[in-house]
């Protein structure tokens, strides 16, 4: 277990690589970020120059990488052109994103699995019906209509709920931006609890538990869900990272300074200290998340042992 | 019944001895189950599955169930034990009476209680029929700690004992480990202290062996025979196998598309079937006399359950059919010697049981 974990982190570097590069090599081809600056007026060359010459963008795009990454090594994920650390931006950012994808995941984990469960127990009954019919809708529908449509009926007009979360962040400003920001996933879990619910429903194990004379509820959890949810973790610790990245429509709907937040300004503003250093602790987010649902796997499986 | 009982579970001497001293023909039955009827309804129709069953165990009494897939054989037993896929599945009519009291006139959770404590099952498939992701021991002390209450602690050490009991070497290293760290013979030895752990009076065994290697089918076999007496237990042996049936049953019930086609102690059924299916079947078990000639099948393939043919349903595919067999359901007839006498136990769904008998 500790080799493959060990075998699993050293996996890591690679990829963190990869995809940092990847992500400096895009932000770079959005274009001159020092133009983007200036707006529609024609930048001072003499102060260009300067800026330029501050953020290393004279430097070949592979030069600048590394510098990058040996500044990044050392904790220091550079400053905004505004004069603002990233480092700061993302002590602000990342707290309130956590906060929203920690609402929007249990609700995606309670509701999710819960209504896949009684849907998938009564295949084909009314609750099976409803949950695919409503299931199907909110996969259909963008993010940012629901998202719309729920602040200014839930928000607005009943006022049941604060319609934007502001500072402080409370748990109740935070419910529905998280319902909104599970809806997808919540869906996709609920459909995929279903489809594992019913098809395990008919395993020989489950009637060997009814033999056995468990009460209906033990063969249920104990041995029917138990075994159905180990492809739903699979699902759930992807999407954990997939969660925080994708809070950024969501952010912006409810105004939540989070990481889609800042990213979102980031990528309009071309500041690519911003968007790469974000990016970079997403990535951490993704990879860290990733093995954790596999040790988690052999933990629900123990056909699955890792050497 | 008692001669026959010493004589036909010579599978192990410690059954045969057990079994001698506790056959008593004069009991009421442990089970009985009477004129069930199960259906499957299903969109292209009602499929029936078993079309009015009369059987009886008695306690240290084994019942061999035979028939091919689709018999009604394993669908009956769902039934006595309670754990038919309902929908679709759906017991039509009957009584199922165990230790006297009629079980379909029961509630759900006194059937539950009843479940694994005073009856209970051995599957065919060993690996699926295991929960994969518990330990046996878990599974095994499930029983000690839903139906007696007991503690995690206490449970386990009971599961050690009922291990050990079914000779499954090192068990309290084992009891830790995953139904697929196990064999196959292992496993159906795990299933089997599952069944046997709280000593129900009444086990049914479907296809206990089937899914196992020949070696290892004897002894899972004889460790059943040798059990069932020990805790003189009624079992009914669910099978397609003749040979598994010889060694262990007391009697055999023949069934064919939902209907018992012939009932008759082990050894009259081998000697003198008096049922044409039931000579089929025997006829198609290879021998080594008759090795290089090609080996005897029934015609035919069993009825579609949703369109049982008219009559006895075995017509189609009988050599010895004749109208009334087109016509008319035979009912189970007494079947008595040249003499007139009445063989116990023997009876046979067939107008022409005399002739079969005499062939």
């Amino acid at each position: 277990m500790g080799r493959y974990v060990l075998r699993r982190l050293l996996q890591m570097i690679p990829v963190f690589i990869g995809t940092t590069f990847l992500i400096f090599v895009m932000v770079h081809a959005l274009g001159d970020p020092v133009n983007a600056l200036f707006g529609d007026k024609a930048p001072d060359p003499a102060i260009a120059a300067q800026i330029r010459a501050q953020y290393n963008l004279n430097d070949p795009l592979w030069l600048q990488y590394v510098k990058y990454m040996g500044n990044l090594f050392r904790w220091n994920f550079g400053t905004t052109f505004s004069g603002q650390s990233v480092t700061s931006l993302l002590a602000t950012a990342y707290p309130a994103t956590l906060k929203l994808t920690a609402v929007a995941f249990t609700i995606e984990v309670v509701f999710g699995i819960g209504f896949g469960l009684i849907s998938g127990l009564r295949r084909g009954g009314m609750a099976d019906n409803s949950v695919l019919i409503l299931t199907l809708v909110v996969i259909s529908i963008p993010t940012f209509v629901t998202g719309y449509v729920l602040q200014y009926l839930i928000g607005v007009k009943w006022g049941i709920l604060p319609a934007t979360a502001g500072d402080p962040l409370t748990l109740q400003s935070l419910l529905l931006p998280g319902i909104v920001l599970a809806s997808v996933s919540l869906a996709y879990v609920a459909r995929l609890t279903r489809t594992t619910v019913a098809e395990n429903s008919k395993a020989d194990y489950v009637r060997t538990a009814t033999a056995k004379g468990l009460p209906r509820r033990r063969v249920v959890i104990n041995h029917l869900l138990r075994n159905s949810l180990i492809p739903v973790v699979t699902f759930l610790g992807t999407d954990l990272g997939a969660l925080m990245g994708g809070a950024l429509v969501t952010e912006r709907i409810f105004n939540i300074h989070g990481v889609g937040f800042y990213l979102y300004q980031g990528i309009v503003r071309q500041n690519s200290n911003t968007v790469v250093g974000f990016v970079t602790i997403l990535v951490i987010v993704f990879l860290a998340a990733n093995l954790l649902v596999d040790l988690l796997y052999a933990v629900l499986d123990p056909r699955i042992r890792y050497a | 019944m008692s001669s026959s009982m010493s004589s036909s579970t010579s599978a192990s001497s410690r059954s045969a001895e057990a079994g001698q001293d506790t056959v008593d023909s004069h009991d009421a039955p442990l089970l009985e189950v009477r004129g069930l009827h199960v259906e499957f309804h299903t969109r292209e129709g009602v499929a029936k599955a078993v079309n009015g069953v009369d059987y009886a165990v008695r306690a240290g009494e084994t019942l061999a169930i035979l028939g091919e897939s689709g018999s009604g054989k394993s669908v009956s037993a769902q039934a006595v034990m309670g754990i038919l896929d309902s929908p679709p599945g759906k017991i039509a009519s009957g009584e199922i009476l165990f230790k006297g009291r009629d079980l379909l006139k029961l509630g759900s959770e006194e059937r539950r209680k009843i479940r694994g404590a005073q009856m209970a099952m051995v599957f065919q498939d060993a690996l699926s029929s295991l929960n994969p992701v518990h330990t046996v021991g878990m599974q095994l002390g499930e029983m000690y700690r839903v139906h007696r209450g007991l503690s995690r602690k206490d449970a386990k050490a009971k599961a050690i004992e009922m291990m050990d009991r079914v000779r499954i070497p090192a068990a309290a290293q084992r009891v830790g480990d995953y139904p697929h760290q196990f064999s196959g013979g292992m496993r159906q030895r795990i299933m089997i202290a599952m069944a046997l752990a709280l000593e129900p009076a009444l086990i049914i065994a479907d296809e206990p062996t089937t899914a196992l290697d020949v070696t290892v089918q004897a002894q899972v076999m004889d460790l059943l025979a040798e059990l069932q007496a020990e805790y003189h237990m009624g079992l009914i042996l669910i099978t397609h196998d003749l040979g598994v049936v010889a060694d262990v049953a007391d009697k055999i019930a023949v069934m064919y598309a939902g209907r018992i086609v012939e009932t008759a102690p082990v050894h009259e059924l081998y000697a003198h079937p008096a049922h044409p299916y039931t000579r089929g079947l025997l006829d198609s078990i290879p021998r080594l006399d008759q090795k290089g000639q090609e080996l005897y099948a029934i015609k035919g393939l069993p009825p579609n359950l949703l369109r049982i043919p008219p009559g006895c349903a075995f017509n189609p595919r009988c050599p010895r059919a004749q109208d009334i067999c087109r016509t008319t359901v035979p009912p189970l007839f007494e079947v008595t010697d040249d003499a007139g006498v009445t063989a116990p136990g023997r009876a046979s769904a067939c107008h022409f049981w005399k002739e079969t008998l005499h062939d």
